[in-house]
């Protein structure tokens, strides 16, 4: 048979991780990313791995700090609540310098919302949803088959810089089915002298903690983190243009939105519009140089997101609002039909032309 | 093809079980008779056959579905009218069983009722590109689950062995060994091989059976399209 099979985004997450070697998944049942779990728990077993549904989402995040602090590579998975819920963890992982992998199939918010897919936790997923001074590696995936190549890659950056990567999918990207291959996926391995594997009296021993008794010490931490932080900035940015050689309008829109940007495109070049695409694939770091080269091409930018303007702030500070943007948006669990982001590109080029 | 009054598709989740209830009851329409189809899925939140109430209304085809279904609403409530699927017996059934075993236990409230009436046949779905169910093995596993669950045995098996939009008739072929594998395994006919309705000509003198499937809903353009 062929070697792709049809999968479900959220599967595809799930035997991405197997195959990248994660053999340590906790979690909690939520919409829409519940798939994650069921899969683990029918693989896992399989493959002598642990899968164990959590009591809370708090438990399971809690579970991978302790799976991370052992050298593990570790997941966990959930939907924006239930990410509110990790929050505390998140930091603490971070705090600790920890790597590990974690989804958020976003519905609509806030509070208990919606089950439909949302893209309103991108705030959260980029500026740090816990306290204090932290980032995440954000991966934005927009096809079945990026779903399973960015969890790998998740995986590989989060032992690389020893942080947690986050998939910030949607509803959509995690129940659509689409076919996948697994084929070419590339585990890299790195040492963790770090972790605690038990010293056996021969070393000194290891420890892990976000608490640091005197202030000069936890400056230096949060600085040499933070150094960490700007060299992921130089080298990680990922982002894909699409039509953008000659565009005058630039659409910025990830997962699900470009993907129905991608056919407002193409109806616009149809009717004479040249729109392109700037789509990023890391949310954070942020494709801030791609953006300001645009700024000095294209008259006007258009923000297509699922969420009230988020992502719009960062559009705006990486073009130094050069240019204006303009938000194309649904919320509630609602999603921009290609026939509304057209419209929004006829009001950037100053009105329908045809 | 033998019709019965009432025909069940159940199945691993994501086989297509949804898509081809649609296209069935469609097809028993185009025949002249009066249908309802019932959405009896309460594990699935999106890609639901009430998507296609306007088709189906168009049609003359009765839509029963899950209280809450394409709501914001995480609740897997059935409707009273629901028992019309085994009260209405002037009307043809087609029922939509949620995936796997856990999408069955629905189907159980009404199986002692089909059982006795005892005109119906269930179907199994099966997907070979589908991850967990790679082989005639692993279907008949899910099988099993699943006629544990609702309390009704299969009695025929469905091949709808795809790739979505990748789905060359070669790909088809490919998967008529593993059904007749199963169909050895279980010792259930093979009732029909579904197939995308631009497969049909490719593959209408290899396959026994085809049923042509005109796509129930088409949500996303592949990407990227380039």
């Amino acid at each position: 048979m062929a070697e792709k099979v049809l999968m479900k985004g959220n599967e595809a997450i799930a035997e991405a991780a197997i195959a990248a070697g994660c053999r340590h998944y906790y979690g909690y049942p939520i919409t829409p990313q519940t798939e994650i779990a069921a899969y683990m728990a029918k693989r896992m077993p399989k493959i002598g791995g642990v899968f164990l549904q959590a009591e809370s989402e708090i438990a399971a995040i809690n579970m991978v700090y302790g799976t991370a602090s052992a050298g593990y590579r570790v997941m966990t998975s959930s939907s924006s609540p239930g990410i509110s819920l990790k929050s505390e963890g998140l930091s603490y992982i971070a705090g600790s310098d920890l790597p590990s992998l974690v989804v958020n199939v976003q519905r609509g918010g806030p509070g208990l919302g919606s089950i439909q897919p949302g893209q309103s936790d991108y705030f959260q997923a980029t500026k740090g949803g816990g306290h204090g001074d932290y980032h995440m590696i954000v991966l934005a995936p927009a096809s079945v088959q990026e779903m399973a190549s960015l969890t790998v890659k998740g995986f590989d950056l989060a032992d690389k810089y020893r942080m947690t990567s986050m998939i910030l999918a949607d509803g959509t990207m995690g129940q659509m089915m689409e076919p996948v291959s697994f084929e070419h996926i590339e585990v890299k391995t790195y040492d963790k002298p770090w972790a605690l594997t038990g010293t056996r009296g021969k070393r000194k021993h290891n420890i892990i903690t976000s608490l640091s008794l005197v202030p000069k010490e936890l400056e230096e931490w949060n600085f040499s983190r933070y150094e960490r932080y700007r060299l992921i900035e130089e080298n990680e940015v990922m982002y894909e243009e699409f039509m953008m050689e000659d565009a005058e309008v630039c659409i910025v829109a990830f997962g699900i939105s470009a993907r129905v940007s991608q056919n407002a495109i193409r109806m616009a070049r149809a009717k004479g519009i040249r729109a392109g695409m700037i789509r990023p694939i890391t949310l954070w770091p942020f494709p801030k140089a791609p953006l300001a080269k645009a700024a000095d091409k294209v008259r006007a930018f258009i923000s297509v997101e699922l969420s009230m303007g988020q992502m719009i702030e960062d559009v705006e500070l990486a073009t130094r609002c050069k240019r204006p943007v303009l938000l194309c948006n649904r919320v509630g669990g609602m999603i921009p039909s290609p026939e509304s982001v057209l419209a929004k590109i006829e009001e950037a080029m100053g009105g329908d032309r045809t | 093809m033998n019709i019965s009054r009432v025909t069940l598709f159940a199945g691993h989740y994501g086989s297509g079980k949804t898509n081809i209830a649609v296209n069935y009851a469609e097809y028993l329409a185009a025949l002249g008779y009066p249908v309802t189809i019932a959405d009896l899925d309460i594990v699935n939140p999106y890609f639901r056959t009430s998507d296609s109430e306007a088709e189906l209304a168009a049609r003359g085809i009765r839509l029963l579905r899950p209280v809450y279904a394409n709501t914001n609403l995480d609740l897997p409530a059935l409707p009273a009218e629901m028992y019309d699927v085994v009260r209405d017996t002037d009307r043809f059934a087609v029922l939509d069983i949620g995936g796997d075993d856990r999408g069955a236990y629905a189907l159980g409230r009404y199986a002692p009722s089909i059982l006795e009436e005892n005109r119906y046949e269930m179907l199994f779905v099966a997907n070979f590109y589908r991850p967990l169910t790679r082989d005639a093995g692993a279907a008949l596993e899910v099988m099993r689950e699943i006629e544990c669950a609702c309390g009704i045995r299969f009695t025929a098996l469905v091949n709808n062995s795809n790739l979505g939009e990748e789905t060359t008739p070669e790909a088809v072929l490919e998967t008529a060994p593993e059904i007749e594998r199963l169909s050895g395994m279980c010792g259930l006919p093979v009732k029909m091989t579904t197939v995308r309705r631009r497969l049909v000509p490719a593959l209408a003198d290899s396959v026994r059976h085809l049923f042509a499937l005109d796509l129930q809903k088409k949500y996303f353009e592949s990407f990227p399209s380039a």
